[in-house]
């Protein structure tokens, strides 16, 4: 059968093509997840610290932040930040604009992940700790923070695992990450499928192993309680 | 003008819905049987579904998108970009689902399956008169905020060009060159669709984790 | 229709027949080796240390338990597994729920259906797994509840009654299958003591009306007051069995002695 023999010869070949500059393209995704992971961690624990102030303005405007930016796709915020800012004077190149816009979105899921944890804190620690002397801040650093941090370590890592999914979503604005690889590939090769498997195929062994992670992280914590 | 563009988005927003409840539709009776099968006794078809599920989230929906409208249509099927963007959706959302169910089974407690065996219920009768009906009413709060989530994550079949919000109001922009004003018109919209759903399902919450069963 | 000598021979045979049964949970051996033999009628309480074995045993019954080795007779009727050419086959769910509709269980935590109404949950054995037409699974629902006191509550979610009324719901709808016997796995330790009573009434009516009950407890009053015969068990064995005022007032074993001095100093009767 020459014509599947054909085609496989012809797919392996390909591949050869394919491979490299998908895996270079991947390397873009890793980089635009880390970086618009570390914006939203930290502006999301900026964003939870205000809702927690006692300025009523403070965090109001900051639930107002979270509820508004929580209500749109994040695609709605990546077309804003790429083809809107322009007609104010900011163009920023398509990466950049993904990493602001994931990471902004992502800041407003992770600040209610960050209040779930320090809510999910039993009020008689921080009793406690005040009741042995400890200084807020000490309260905060040596009580409240680890047991919160280890609350919140699976929601982050569930988090961080779909915004290395949601990168994909960059490839419409032009970001270069592997989806918008993948596209001009299948414009050039005509083969989606097979380079969009592959794609996917990549996007996997990105995404499970560290699945796997977060699935042992809960596990392990869950004894700890 | 500006009544012009809502009028437009609004028109495209009824394919949004579409898509959402196409896509929660088949993703709700998909995942159930997933769930299910994961449940088997039978260990090729429990793994399977496993793999099902850790496949379809581990791969981002726009790849799995655009596998579905281009993919199908190199090998010859050529579906609709609003049929595209539901089978996708729905597909992808039967794996979320079924982890959604899963946890609703396991959080029914032991005993109702024992007292369902005790009266001489086989395992699938246990299953549909007694576990499910109480498994799908604690799923309902996360499986309502994944209908939320749906319908953001809808704007991505822009990709596969349904008619949807954020495909209209690309046309806009390239019509009228009013990128910032349409943009924020379509992310109000979207705000408008998505807050009341998320207070509701809020409430569903705070409702449900108050009569719960013993 | 059967002659006196079929019918002599179907008393004589036991309802339940536990020949060598042996029960691990991994490395624990919480069974070791039990052979017990109940008639038809009989009223037989198992006592003991928590991780006795009591519960265990019970459970092995009905088969909510897999033995590890053993075997269960319920009516003569081996359970969970088929005899087929020399080697035990392990039966399908289908064929081991058939044989449990004949057993009825009354557990600690009640476990009634929170989504079924009083009387659906009475009805749904008779209607879903022995096939009755609803009409008369209603009529016999309403039959039993007045036999164990709600009439009134047949309506009413089980949110809605108290952890004793619960527990008469949940003897009603094991009574609804008609079982040959009757399992309860320390029906009373779940309720609040002033709601004991109630529940002990209709275990004792159902004693005085002829059923085989088995009864795991704590109760040694009702015990001794309701059994044909009273087996202490300890550390997954039989230590020692008699009728409950041979056991009570003068148990044989020092283990026996042990565990009944420490409980009955704890609770009164009533």
């Amino acid at each position: 059968m020459s014509g599947w023999q054909g085609y496989f010869s012809d797919l392996w070949q390909y591949l050869q093509d394919w491979i490299p500059e998908l895996l270079q393209a991947a390397g873009n995704t890793l980089k635009m997840a880390v970086f618009a992971f570390l914006l939203a961690a930290t502006f999301g624990l900026v964003i939870a610290l205000a809702r927690l102030s006692r300025s009523r303005l403070v965090s109001r405007t900051a639930a107002v932040y979270v509820e508004l930016v929580r209500g749109a796709p994040a695609l709605t915020l990546l077309f804003l930040i790429y083809f809107g800012l322009p007609s104010a004077g900011i163009v920023l190149p398509a990466f950049q604009a993904a990493v602001i816009g994931l990471g902004l979105n992502g800041a407003a899921y992770v600040s209610e992940i960050y209040r779930a944890g320090i809510g999910g804190i039993d009020r008689g620690q921080r009793e406690a700790a005040q009741a042995i002397g400890m200084t807020y801040p000490k309260v905060m650093g040596y009580i409240i923070l680890p047991q919160a941090a280890r609350i919140v370590l699976p929601p982050l890592g569930n988090y961080a695992i779909g915004l290395l999914k949601d990168t994909s979503v960059a490839s419409l604005i032009g970001a270069p990450e592997l989806t918008l690889r993948a596209r001009d590939l299948s414009s050039e090769y005509f083969m989606p499928m097979e380079i969009y498997l592959v794609s996917g195929a990549m996007y996997f062994a990105m995404a499970a192993p560290l699945a796997a992670i977060v699935r042992w992280l809960e596990r392990r914590l869950r004894r700890g309680r | 003008m500006l009544p012009d563009i809502v009028a437009v988005l609004l028109r495209a927003a009824v394919t949004t819905i579409e898509i959402t409840l196409g896509g929660l539709a088949v993703a709700l009776v998909l995942g159930l049987l997933i769930a299910l099968l994961r449940r088997s006794h039978v260990r090729i078809v429990a793994v399977l579904g496993g793999i099902y599920v850790e496949v379809f989230r581990c791969v981002p929906v726009l790849v799995q998108l655009f596998i579905i409208y281009f993919g199908l249509g190199e090998l010859g099927l050529r579906l609709a970009p609003l049929t595209a963007a539901i089978l996708g959706f729905g597909l992808n959302g039967a794996a979320y689902l079924a982890e959604i169910y899963r946890s609703g089974i396991e959080a029914v407690h032991k005993g109702q399956f024992e007292a369902a065996a005790a009266i001489g219920m086989t395992r699938g009768q246990a299953m549909w008169w007694i576990v499910l009906p109480q498994a799908v009413r604690i799923a309902l709060p996360p499986i309502g905020n994944y209908g939320v989530g749906l319908l953001k994550d809808s704007s991505i079949a822009v990709a596969v060009a349904a008619p949807e919000i954020t495909f209209a109001a690309t046309n806009l922009i390239n019509e009228t060159y009013l990128s910032t004003q349409i943009y924020l018109v379509m992310a109000l919209i979207y705000i408008s669709m998505s807050l009341p759903l998320s207070y509701a399902v809020r409430s569903l919450e705070a409702r449900s984790s108050r009569g719960r069963a013993r | 229709m059967q002659s006196q000598q079929t019918q002599a021979n179907e008393t004589a045979r036991p309802i339940v027949q536990i020949v060598k049964l042996q029960k691990d949970f991994g490395p624990v051996r919480v069974l070791d080796g039990i052979d017990l033999s109940v008639a038809k009628g009989e009223k037989v309480t198992l006592i003991g240390p928590s991780g006795s074995g009591k519960t265990t045993l019970l459970r092995c019954i009905n088969y909510l338990e897999v033995p590890t080795s053993g075997h269960v007779y319920v009516a003569g009727q081996l359970l969970g597994e088929q005899l087929e050419g020399g080697a035990y086959r392990r039966l399908s769910d289908r064929e081991i729920s058939r044989m449990r509709a004949q057993i009825g269980m009354v557990f600690q935590t009640f476990n009634l259906f929170p989504h079924l109404t009083v009387q659906q949950n009475i009805c749904i054995g008779p209607t879903k797994v022995l096939r009755q037409p609803p009409a008369e699974a209603k009529a016999l629902a309403l039959q039993l509840l007045e036999k164990v006191g709600l009439a009134d509550k047949l309506l009413a979610y089980p949110d809605q009654l108290s952890g004793g009324q619960r527990q008469r719901v949940a003897i009603a709808r094991a009574l609804a299958m008609r079982p040959q016997l009757m399992l309860f796995d320390e029906a009373t330790s779940s309720l609040d003591p002033e709601l004991v009573g109630e529940v002990l009434a209709v275990m004792r009516q159902l004693a005085r009306e002829g059923m085989t009950m088995i009864i795991v407890t704590h109760e040694m009053g009702f015990a001794e007051e309701v059994s044909d015969r009273v087996i202490f068990m300890d550390k997954g064995a039989i230590v020692e069995t008699g009728p409950p005022h041979e056991l009570f007032q003068h148990p044989r074993h020092p283990r026996t002695r042990d565990f009944l001095s420490a409980v009955l100093q704890k609770k009164p009767y009533r």
